[in-house]
C-alpha cells in the first residue's frame, strides 16, 4: 500500500506517468510513415527488376513519373485541403473543366497561354464557389464537392457538346510544356518537382499554412487562438481547385486534345495518395512528401502489374487492399498513440 | 435495525496508470435507504459509481449484490441487475427525441422490429411528468440543460432498478425543480429503492439522505448515520486538513491597484443583459453561477469572441472595438476555454506548436516564414516556468496528463504577455497537484499585476482562490461578494436566487 496520498505524493505520480509515456512525436510518426513508404517502394523495385528486365529502364521510369507527375500537382492541393480536414471529390472534373475551358477559348481565337490562363482562373472561381458553400452556407466539404464534381461534369459536356476538342494546332512552343523536356527530363516533371518542393516547404515552415494544421486539428481551439478558420478553409479549398485547373492545362498541353470525360474518377485515386501517405481525413495530419510518396507507391504497383500481364481487372482491386491496409496500419498507430 | 445490505463495497481498488483513484475502499448500501456518497473533486466518488454500473472495472476487490460476489462487466449487465446511474455530464442524443432517449435501454432491447411511436410518447410522458411537464416529443438538442438533467433522470427512472445512483444531479436544476427531484427520490425510497446520492451541496444531504459516507483522496474516511453528524464534521472529513492550505494566500484588504478591465452595461440580446465588471490590478476576480446561467457567454463576448448587442469594455483605461477575438488578443486581454480537449488544445500537434497557437505574428519573420528557433525558445521558456512535465516540447499534447496539457493551454494565454487572463474552468478535471500548481501561478500572475478572471463551478475554488466573487443567475449579475463574505451558502444563494424569487422570474422572462 503507498502512502498516504497528499498533493505532493500525487505530483510524483505525475512525473513517473509523463517520464512512462512512449516518446512518440509528430514529426517522429510522419518520418516513420515516410521511410516506412520509401522501404516498401524500394522494395517493390528491387522485386519488379527481377521479374521483369522492362522494368528498371529509364524508360519505364520516365513513363511512371509522368504517369504520375501532373496528378501529383493536384495531390499537393488534396493533401493540404485534407489537413484542414476537408476534402474534394470534384478534382477530375475541375481538371477537365479547366482543359476544355483553356482549349474551346483556343478553338476560338484566344492564344494558348492566355486561355490557360483562364482555364485556371475558372478552376480557382469553382473553388471559391465551393468554399463559399462550406464557409458561409455551412455545409460540409463531402457533399459540397460531390456536387460541384456533377455540376462541373455537366459544365464540361454543354462547353464540348460532347465531342473531344481536337487541339492539334496548339503551338509547339505551348506544347512543349506537356511534350518537351529540358536535358532529357521532361517540362512535366520539372513542374511536378518545382510545385512540390515550393507547397512543401511552405507547408512546414509558412505561418499561413501553420494556420492550416491548426484548424484541422481543432477547429474550436483554433477559433480561441483567433485564427479565423472559415478563412483558411476558403482559401486552402480555393488553392486546391486552382492546382487542379494547373493539371488540367498541363494535360491539354501534353495530349493536344480535350476530351469532356477526362479525368473522371481520378480523385479516389488521388486521395487514396494523399491517405496512403498519412493525411487524416480528419484534418490536422498529413505531408506533401507523404502524399508523393503514396502516389509513387500506387504507381509503382500499376507499372508492375501491367509488366506482369495481371488483366485489368484485377488492378483496381489490388490498389483498393493497399488504400485499406495503409489506413488500417495509420487507425492502428493512431490508436497506440491515444 | 437489521437490513441486509443490497449493494455492498470491499476493499475495492483502480488505478488510472501511475495514479491511484481509489485504494481499499468499502461502502455498504441498505434496502431502501438514500446514501449520500461526499468527497472533493477527484475523491474517486464517480469512480466508484462507474465501477458499480459497469462501465469502469475495479482492479482488485469485490462488489456483492444481495450478499453474493458478482462481477460487472457491462452498463448492459449492471442494468439486467438493477443498477442505474445518472451520470453528472449530460449524455443523450441530442437529434433525438425526449421520448426515444428515455427508453433508449428499452429501445434496444426490444425485439419487435417497428416502433411503437404512440405508446412510446405515452409511456414516456407518463414518466416525464412525475419531474417536469416537458414535452416528449421535443428534440433533446431544444431544450435548456436544465432540462436535459430532467431527461437524465427520467431515463434513469424508467430502468425497473432496486438501485439508482445519481451524480451530482441538481448541479443544473433551479431550486424549484430540485425541489422536485427530492420528493421523487424519497417517494423511490418508500417503494424500497436504494439510493446513493452524490452532492457537495451539505443543505441536500442533510434534509434528505439517511446516511453519509466520506471519501477523500481515493480512501473511505467514514460513514454516519446524518442524524448524529452537522455539516461541518462531513466537511472536516471531506478535506482532511484546512481547506486554506490548498489555496495560496489572499491580498490583504485594500490592496488592489488600478482599474485593469471595465465592463459596463454588455448585453448579447439573448444569453445576459446589462452586465458590470471591474477588475483592478493585482487582484483575482471570480465568477460563479450555475452552469448554463451565462458566465462562459459574458466571458466570451468581453473579448470579442461573440458578439455584443450593446455595452462597453475597457481595458486598462482605454475602450476596445473588438472585431474579432484576434484584436481583443493584440490589446492583451485573453480566455481559455473551459473544454480543453474540445477547444482548448489541439492534442494531435506538438507541444511547442500548441503554445504559439494564439499569435504566429510575433513568430513570424520576413516572407512570412515561420521562426522555428524562437518558437522553440518560447516554448522552452513557458513550459519551464510553468512546470510542465513532457518528455520534450515536441511531444503532441495527448501524451500529457489533464493538468499538463491544461498547463500548455495556459503557457499558450501568457505568450502574449496578456494584461488581463481570463480563465473559464481553469481547473476542472485535473488532480489535486497539478491544482494547486496552478492555483499558485494565477496567484503569482495576480501578483505580478495581471489581471486575473477565474469562472468556476466549484465553490471551493471560488472561495479559497479568489479576492471578489461575482455571481451570475440567468443571464444576470445577481450579486458580489467581497472575501470576507465568501461562502457557500453566500454563493449558492445568489446563484440560485433562494430569497429573491420576483426577480428570478423576471431574469426567466428576459431569458
Amino acid at each position: 500500500m503507498s502512502p498516504r496520498e497528499s498533493g505532493e505524493a500525487l505530483v510524483h505520480a505525475e512525473i513517473k506517468a509523463a517520464s512512462a509515456v512512449r516518446r512518440i512525436n509528430f514529426a517522429q510518426l510522419a518520418s516513420m510513415r515516410e521511410a516506412g513508404l520509401i522501404v516498401i517502394i524500394l522494395a517493390l523495385c528491387i522485386a519488379m527488376s527481377f521479374a521483369s528486365p522492362h522494368f528498371l529502364t529509364w524508360g519505364n521510369f520516365r513513363a511512371m513519373l509522368m504517369s504520375f507527375s501532373i496528378e501529383g500537382i493536384v495531390v499537393v492541393g488534396m493533401t493540404i485541403l485534407l489537413i484542414v480536414g476537408g476534402i474534394d471529390l470534384s478534382v477530375g472534373s475541375v481538371v477537365c473543366f479547366s482543359m476544355v475551358v483553356s482549349g474551346a477559348l483556343f478553338l476560338a481565337g484566344l492564344d494558348p497561354w492566355t486561355a490557360s490562363l483562364i482555364g485556371i482562373g475558372v478552376s480557382a472561381l469553382i473553388g471559391a464557389a465551393m468554399g463559399f458553400f462550406v464557409t458561409v452556407i455551412g455545409l460540409n466539404h463531402f457533399i459540397t464537392s460531390l456536387a460541384a464534381m456533377v455540376i462541373v461534369r455537366g459544365m464540361c459536356l454543354v462547353v464540348t457538346k460532347g465531342t473531344p476538342l481536337s487541339l492539334f494546332t496548339l503551338p509547339p512552343a505551348f506544347k512543349a510544356i506537356g511534350q518537351g523536356s529540358f536535358n532529357n527530363i521532361p517540362y512535366v516533371i520539372l513542374i511536378f518537382v518545382v510545385v512540390v518542393a515550393i507547397f512543401d516547404f511552405l507547408l512546414r515552415r509558412a505561418t499561413a499554412f501553420r494556420k492550416v494544421f491548426y484548424t484541422g486539428s481543432n477547429e474550436k481551439a483554433a477559433q480561441f487562438s483567433g485564427i479565423r478558420t472559415n478563412q483558411v478553409k476558403f482559401w486552402v479549398t480555393v488553392l486546391c481547385s486552382t492546382l487542379a485547373g494547373l493539371a488540367g492545362v498541363i494535360y491539354m498541353a501534353r495530349f493536344g486534345a480535350a476530351t469532356p470525360t477526362f479525368g473522371a474518377g481520378i480523385e479516389l485515386n488521388i486521395i487514396a495518395a494523399a491517405v496512403i501517405g498519412g493525411a487524416s481525413l480528419n484534418g490536422g495530419s498529413g505531408t506533401i512528401f507523404g502524399a508523393i510518396l503514396g502516389m509513387a507507391l500506387l504507381s509503382v504497383v500499376t507499372s508492375s502489374l501491367i509488366l506482369l500481364d495481371v488483366s485489368v481487372y484485377w488492378q483496381d482491386m489490388i490498389k483498393g487492399c493497399i488504400l485499406l491496409a495503409a489506413v488500417s496500419i495509420d487507425h492502428f498507430l493512431h490508436r497506440k498513440k491515444s | 435495525m437489521t437490513q441486509a445490505p443490497i449493494l455492498e463495497i470491499r476493499g475495492l481498488s483502480k488505478a488510472f496508470g501511475a495514479v491511484k483513484a481509489l485504494s481499499d475502499v468499502q461502502f455498504e448500501l441498505r434496502r431502501g435507504e438514500i446514501h449520500a456518497l461526499c468527497g472533493e473533486n477527484g475523491a474517486g466518488k464517480s469512480t466508484l459509481m462507474n465501477m458499480i454500473a459497469g462501465v469502469l472495472q475495479p482492479d482488485e476487490g469485490d462488489i456483492l449484490i444481495d450478499g453474493e460476489r458478482i462481477s460487472i462487466h457491462s452498463p448492459a449487465a449492471a442494468q439486467r441487475l438493477g443498477i442505474a446511474l445518472v451520470h453528472q455530464e449530460i449524455a443523450l442524443c441530442q437529434d433525438a427525441t425526449v421520448a426515444e432517449n428515455i427508453y433508449m435501454a428499452a429501445i434496444n432491447s426490444r425485439r419487435a422490429p417497428l416502433m411503437n411511436f404512440q405508446k412510446l410518447y405515452a409511456d414516456a410522458q407518463k414518466v416525464m411528468d412525475l419531474l417536469a411537464p416537458i414535452p416528449v416529443r421535443t428534440r433533446v438538442a431544444d431544450l435548456s440543460i436544465s432540462n436535459q438533467q430532467l431527461v437524465e433522470i427520467a431515463k434513469a427512472l424508467t430502468l425497473d432498478c432496486k438501485v439508482l445512483m445519481l451524480d451530482e444531479p441538481t448541479a443544473a436544476l433551479t431550486e424549484s425543480e430540485a425541489q422536485r427531484l427530492f420528493s421523487i427520490v424519497r417517494g423511490l425510497r418508500e417503494r424500497g429503492i436504494s439510493v446513493v446520492y452524490i452532492s457537495h451541496r451539505m443543505a441536500e444531504i442533510f434534509s434528505l439522505c439517511d446516511r453519509v459516507t466520506v471519501f477523500r483522496d481515493g480512501r473511505y474516511v467514514a460513514t454516519d448515520q446524518v442524524a448524529a453528524v452537522s455539516p461541518d464534521d462531513v466537511v472536516r472529513k471531506m478535506v482532511g486538513r484546512e481547506i486554506t492550505q490548498l489555496y495560496p494566500d489572499k491580498l490583504a484588504p485594500q490592496e488592489p491597484g488600478r482599474l485593469l478591465l471595465s465592463v459596463e452595461g454588455l448585453s448579447d440580446g439573448r444569453r445576459f443583459a446589462d452586465v458590470d465588471l471591474q477588475l483592478r490590478a493585482g487582484e483575482i476576480l471570480g465568477i460563479g453561477g450555475l452552469i448554463g446561467a451565462g458566465r462562459s457567454e459574458i466571458a466570451q463576448t468581453v473579448c470579442g469572441l461573440r458578439p455584443s448587442t450593446s455595452g462597453t469594455v475597457a481595458l486598462d483605461g482605454k475602450q476596445l472595438q473588438l472585431r474579432s477575438y484576434g484584436d481583443a488578443v493584440k490589446a492583451g486581454l485573453v480566455y481559455l476555454s473551459e473544454d480543453r480537449k474540445g477547444s482548448g488544445v489541439f492534442l494531435d500537434l506538438p507541444i511547442a506548436a500548441n503554445i504559439s497557437a494564439l499569435d504566429l505574428a510575433r513568430l513570424t519573420g520576413r516572407l512570412g516564414l515561420l521562426d522555428r528557433k524562437a518558437e522553440d525558445r518560447q516554448a522552452r521558456e513557458l513550459t519551464g516556468r510553468l512546470g510542465v512535465r513532457m518528455a520534450g516540447i515536441d511531444a503532441v499534447v495527448s501524451t500529457l496528463s489533464g493538468g499538463n496539457q491544461q498547463k500548455v493551454a495556459i503557457a499558450r494565454q501568457l505568450s502574449v504577455d496578456p494584461k488581463v487572463i481570463i480563465m473559464d474552468e481553469p481547473t476542472r478535471g485535473i488532480d489535486v497537484g497539478a491544482k494547486v500548481e496552478i492555483h499558485r501561478l494565477l496567484r503569482q500572475l495576480a501578483g505580478s499585476g495581471v489581471g486575473v478572471i477565474v469562472i468556476s463551478s466549484e465553490l471551493p475554488e471560488l472561495i479559497g482562490l479568489c479576492d471578489r466573487v461575482l455571481v451570475v443567475r440567468e443571464g444576470r449579475i445577481a450579486g458580489e461578494l467581497s472575501a470576507s463574505e465568501l461562502g457557500e451558502e453566500a454563493i449558492i444563494m445568489l446563484a440560485s436566487g433562494v430569497h429573491n424569487s420576483s426577480t428570478q422570474r423576471q431574469a426567466q422572462n428576459v431569458a
